[in-house]
């Protein structure tokens, strides 16, 4: 899993307070209606870049997908609904941050209660992805 | 709220911020700098430094009520507001401002889409809404229209119009703003305006007659700063019943002159879509003799460039073509365009690509079945709002700066040459201009060439290289008569000094207006070159 900053994580911890409070207790399943609401927000703002289709005209990978696979060569999967490590404290990083191509989204665009669906349903995801 | 807007102290910012959540709901106003932080432009070459442009709050009204509201507060308090749509400008600075401690009004909350008319061919949209949500929006009423989107889908028709934003379809739609018709502005003493016949009650015809009666003054609005446009109205292309293409290509490098003149009649007559130029020689750039050859300072000859090419077994140059239309159509602008082209260039050769009827299937829509190299990118072409391009975004991002040049061969070899030369020394960079460097047919009438150089948020020094590349090749890009299109905040002041025709009478002229209409600046100082009067002073 990708390192956070020490420093990072502590500027963003009011936003992770708010966002545990919003999210089903840890080690519950997550509801049902929970992750259908991250499917239809990772639809939304997220598949175009990380989904798992192949890319525009005859590349093999979306091209958030595409860089995460260079980047893990295989230690882990390109696709975000195949990962199992992406926690919502990890998700609301990136998603404000960024990460170098990737911009930053704003509260208005994908909120803090949008990034705990989007764990959830990634969650789910990854669970149902075959071996 | 560590950034304070212009001549504002805390107390008094403090109190606007408390008004303005009186106005747009708490929830929606964001001053802490983890909330602004991605109010950041994330491509900005500048970032961490002292001429990054900061936010010092963002607020996100529901509705033009709201907008209003907040205009009227900005007005009482002196505040510059910098008003975004879906704040996908990168490139050109994302959703930051141009005057440091600017609020940000961020209108993504309002993403209706009002009104699509199948019938009649339109929409009205509101900023918030995307290229996506608006693809969505007709396809999911099953629709027979198709849009034109530039290549990221997630922009707004709104603000990519706003900014002369292009897309790939037919000339008519690919020039965005060019395709709007009727607008909705909050002025900045907070009035609400309706641009041509939406200035008249009752009528039907907004999305359909731009003009109304008297001055049209919906072009202030494009790279301006006059007022903050809250609905707008698209004409839409009906969707054509087949899409067909097809390849040329030439073997010599002069052949080129001949084949934008004949391009050129086939585009403006309207009987293709966009002609796409590439030269197959980009692909020999990896041989350090051709590409010696290609970038070599003053250009390289036609003689030895013709020799390369063939050597190589490669042609000179090639063109994309595709025609829209009922299928019969089709297949008579291909012959005629075939007919034509050879006439003019007999050693030509013509090669018939694939075409189908539309909407593209989704193996349609891969573009993976073309028997020959194509150029085209298939979601734009078709307008299918994508991401895919994202895929050569490196690095942080990148710049952008497009000169306009005229359409003609000569004009391309002009600017490769004078371009190449006057960014030779920043060998860091890719070369954009070089003898296999085609032009852009986005814009309908005009062509554009491509500087996009990355920037490496971690590396100053390299930022620093390219923002000096940046101002070098606007000043000698206008020293030949080619101006910028668009460009970001901290270019905008350069870029606006180029089109300095009779003492700058086109920037006075905008600076007349503004300080009449928007004598704080309220509304994006700055935003196009055009400062009232009380930020020129400083």
């Amino acid at each position: 899993m990708p390192t956070i900053p020490h420093l990072l994580l502590a500027t963003t911890g009011l936003a992770l307070a708010t966002l545990a409070s919003a999210l089903p207790a840890q080690g519950s399943p997550p509801a049902q209606q929970e992750v259908a609401r991250g499917k239809a927000v990772f639809a939304r703002h997220c598949a175009a870049c990380h989904g798992r289709g192949p890319g525009d005209d005859g590349s093999a990978h979306l091209p958030g997908t595409a860089a995460l696979a260079a980047r893990y060569q295989g230690s882990l999967p390109g696709a975000l609904e195949e990962r199992k490590d992406l926690d919502a404290e990890t998700l609301l990083y990136f998603v404000r941050h960024g990460s170098g191509p990737m911009p930053m989204f704003r509260k208005t665009e994908v909120s803090d209660a949008d990034i705990g669906s989007i764990a959830a349903y990634l969650a789910a995801s990854a669970a149902s992805v075959r071996k | 709220m560590s950034v304070l807007p212009p001549d504002l102290d805390a107390t008094r910012f403090a109190e606007a911020l408390a008004e303005m959540r009186q106005a747009a709901g708490a929830d929606w106003v964001f001053a802490s700098d983890e909330d602004l932080g991605p109010y950041r432009d994330s491509f900005s070459p500048v970032w961490d430094t002292q001429r990054e442009r900061l936010a010092s709050a963002a607020v996100a009204p529901a509705d033009v009520a709201q907008v209003s509201a907040i205009v009227r507060i900005a007005g009482r308090f002196g505040i510059p507001l910098f008003p975004i749509s879906t704040g996908k400008n990168f490139g050109y600075g994302g959703p930051s401002p141009n005057v440091h401690g600017s609020v940000i009004v961020d209108l993504k909350r309002m993403d209706k889409v009002l009104e699509v008319d199948e019938a009649r061919a339109f929409a009205l949209v509101e900023p918030g809404v995307s290229y996506f949500d608006l693809y969505r929006a007709i396809e999911e009423r099953g629709l027979k229209l198709m849009i034109d989107c530039p290549d990221p889908g997630w922009g707004s028709p709104i603000g990519n119009s706003l900014e002369r934003g292009i897309g790939y379809t037919m000339g008519a739609f690919r020039d965005h703003f060019g395709a709007s018709c009727g607008m909705e502005v909050v002025l900045p003493d907070g009035e609400v305006m309706r641009t041509g016949m939406g200035a008249l009650p009752g009528a039907k015809t907004w999305q359909e007659y731009r003009y109304g009666f008297g001055p049209d003054p919906a072009g202030l609005f494009a790279q301006g700063n006059f007022g903050i446009v809250t609905k707008m109205g698209f004409r839409l292309y009906p969707r054509p019943d087949h899409y067909r293409t097809a390849l040329v290509t030439v073997p010599r490098r002069r052949d080129f002159v001949k084949l934008v003149e004949q391009c050129n009649i086939l585009s403006d007559a309207m009987l293709c879509g966009e002609p796409v130029y590439a030269s197959p020689l980009m692909a020999l750039m990896g041989n350090p003799s051709f590409a010696a050859l290609a970038t070599k300072k003053g250009g390289a000859s036609d003689a030895a460039l013709d020799a390369a090419a063939s050597e190589a077994a490669l042609p000179a140059w090639q063109v994309d073509l595709q025609f829209f239309g009922p299928e019969a159509t089709t297949r008579a602008n291909f012959a005629h365009a075939r007919e034509r082209i050879l006439s003019a260039i007999p050693t030509a050769t013509v090669i018939a690509g694939e075409d189908f009827p539309l909407p593209a299937t989704k193996e349609q829509l891969a573009n993976v079945a073309q028997p020959y190299r194509s150029s085209i990118r298939r979601h734009g072409a078709l307008g299918v709002p994508s991401l895919g391009i994202w895929k050569i975004v490196r690095e942080d991002g990148h710049l952008g700066f497009f000169p306009v040049l005229a359409r003609s061969g000569e004009e391309v070899f002009r600017m490769q040459r004078v371009m190449g030369d006057a960014l030779h020394e920043f060998d860091q960079l890719p070369s954009y201009f070089n003898a296999a460097s085609a032009p852009l047919h986005w814009h309908p009438h005009a062509f554009q060439m491509v500087f996009a150089p990355p920037v490496k948020r971690a590396d100053p020094a390299f930022n620093a290289m390219v923002d000096t590349a940046m101002r070098r090749a606007v000043e000698v890009a206008a020293e030949h008569g080619w101006g910028d299109y668009r460009a970001a905040p901290i270019y905008q002041d350069a870029v606006s000094e180029t089109y300095s025709f009779n003492n700058h009478a086109l920037r006075r002229f905008h600076e007349t207006l503004k300080d009449a209409i928007d004598p704080a600046g309220i509304i994006a100082p700055g935003r196009g070159g055009i400062w009232p009067q009380r930020f020129r002073k400083r």
